[in-house]
């Protein structure tokens, strides 16, 4: 998916921060009540547990509901976002409570008709058995396919159209563009594969690796 | 979306609206605010950076186990007793004198919260994921870690459910500590690859 969320690579940033000791868990207490609160949503909106839909919500904020409260309040934002998906509540219904909360005198919207989505996954986790045997063996050169998604992935712009090789091929995992749709879980195999720097940022780039970890379907084989 | 303003002024804040969900999903018996509180109590208090310095110290001090840790990161994890969310498959690596790991998660902030609790604000920052993956040694730089030119750098980016864990390299000088001596010195920016551990 294009996006704010996809950012590798990307320019504008600035320089990085410093690790600071002794950090907090959470800085303010808001920000414990809105990961737990996002934590749990998610079951509320979809019936099950799906890390998938829960990313695919967060990519779906736009650059401000992202950015402006930071990590936790973009974890606020996503989580409303996949409650107001299943219509357990409906759009601006936080808003609103929290005007009143702070003493304004707004309307709050009624409770919609919930229309959760008919989910249930397999089993815990996103790690499953696949009967089919991996399609690339380690050492072999792959190409990450250099392909539109419209919907969620996890195949990273950066990567797309460039060749490395596989390094470990990992166990099969939930299929993340068609779980976070509720289309199924599709688990596939999926591989580190490593690229030189070079090949993803030319040949001025500083000299290192990259794993990235690919799902089977991103990848084809290269000539 | 979510930001909308409804004309009557600013977008309440965060922290009023954390509330507001609170309040709505809890007077509707949606979630219960115990459960909440149990979830927060996890991750301020029993899941930290404290389990991963364990498996560390262990794996520099018993040579069996920092083969099982190689090898079977979330085998030899969970016979520490560290398993759980975001810990379904964990890879170790292990940094030396010539080689660097570092982790990243570019498209989120993947972490493998078993051993290291959740993420510092560093790792989740838009910097850091933009960057690392294109000029690791100028941010490591900018870390602090300045790093020898012949050493060779893997950057690592969690685009999948795998979760990376860096097993550091042992300070010289700490042959004497016991591994309970030696967790403590563990920093849970060195098993992220971003800072090396020191001798105290």
């Amino acid at each position: 998916m294009e996006g704010i969320a996809d950012m590798g690579g990307t320019p504008g940033w600035g320089p990085v921060h410093p690790p600071r000791r002794d950090e907090p868990v959470f800085e303010e207490p808001w920000q414990s009540r809105a990961f737990a609160l996002a934590t749990l949503s998610g079951r509320v909106a979809y019936g099950g547990v799906n890390l998938d839909a829960f990313r695919h919500a967060l990519e779906r904020l736009d650059r401000a509901a992202y950015l402006n409260d930071g990590y936790y309040g973009r974890w606020l934002n996503g989580a409303e976002l996949m409650l107001t998906d299943s219509a357990i509540l409906a759009p601006g219904a936080i808003d609103a409570r929290a005007r009143n909360l702070r003493g304004e005198h707004v309307a709050e919207p009624p409770i919609p008709e919930p229309a959760v989505p008919d989910y249930a996954p397999t089993a815990e986790g996103s790690l499953r058995s696949v009967a089919t045997a991996p399609a690339f063996a380690v050492g072999e050169r792959v190409r990450a396919k250099a392909m539109p998604v419209p919907g969620h992935t996890r195949l990273p712009g950066y990567v797309r159209g460039h060749t490395g090789t596989v390094e470990i091929v990992q166990p099969a995992f939930v299929l993340p563009d068609t779980n976070a749709h509720f289309q199924g879980e599709h688990p596939q195999h999926v591989y580190s594969v490593r690229f030189a720097s070079r090949e993803l940022w030319g040949a001025d780039a500083e000299p290192f690796a990259l794993t990235a970890e690919l799902f089977e379907s991103y990848l084809e084989a290269t000539s | 979306m979510t930001r909308t303003d409804g004309g009557a002024g600013e977008s309440p804040p965060a922290a009023l609206r954390t509330e507001a969900l609170e309040q709505l999903l809890t007077e509707r018996g949606l979630i219960d605010p115990k459960a909440l509180d149990g979830v927060i109590t996890t991750y301020e208090t029993n899941v930290g950076p404290l389990n991963g310095a364990k498996v560390v110290a262990r794996a520099w001090t018993d040579p069996e186990y920092r083969r099982r840790l190689l090898e079977d990161g979330t085998a030899a994890i969970k016979e520490l007793g560290f398993s759980g969310a975001q810990g379904e498959h964990i890879v170790v690596v292990e940094n030396t004198a010539t080689t660097h790991n570092v982790v990243v998660c570019t498209l989120c902030s993947c972490y493998p919260w078993p051993v290291l609790g959740l993420p510092p604000s560093w790792y989740k920052d838009p910097a850091y994921r933009a960057r690392v993956v294109k000029e690791p040694r100028t941010v490591l730089s900018e870390m602090g870690l300045e790093l020898d030119h012949d050493v060779r750098i893997t950057v690592h980016d969690s685009t999948s459910e795998v979760r990376w864990f860096v097993l550091p390299e042992r300070p010289a000088g700490t042959g004497h500590l016991s591994e309970e001596q030696l967790v403590p010195l563990v920093t849970r920016d060195a098993m992220v690859g971003v800072a090396k551990v020191v001798a105290p």
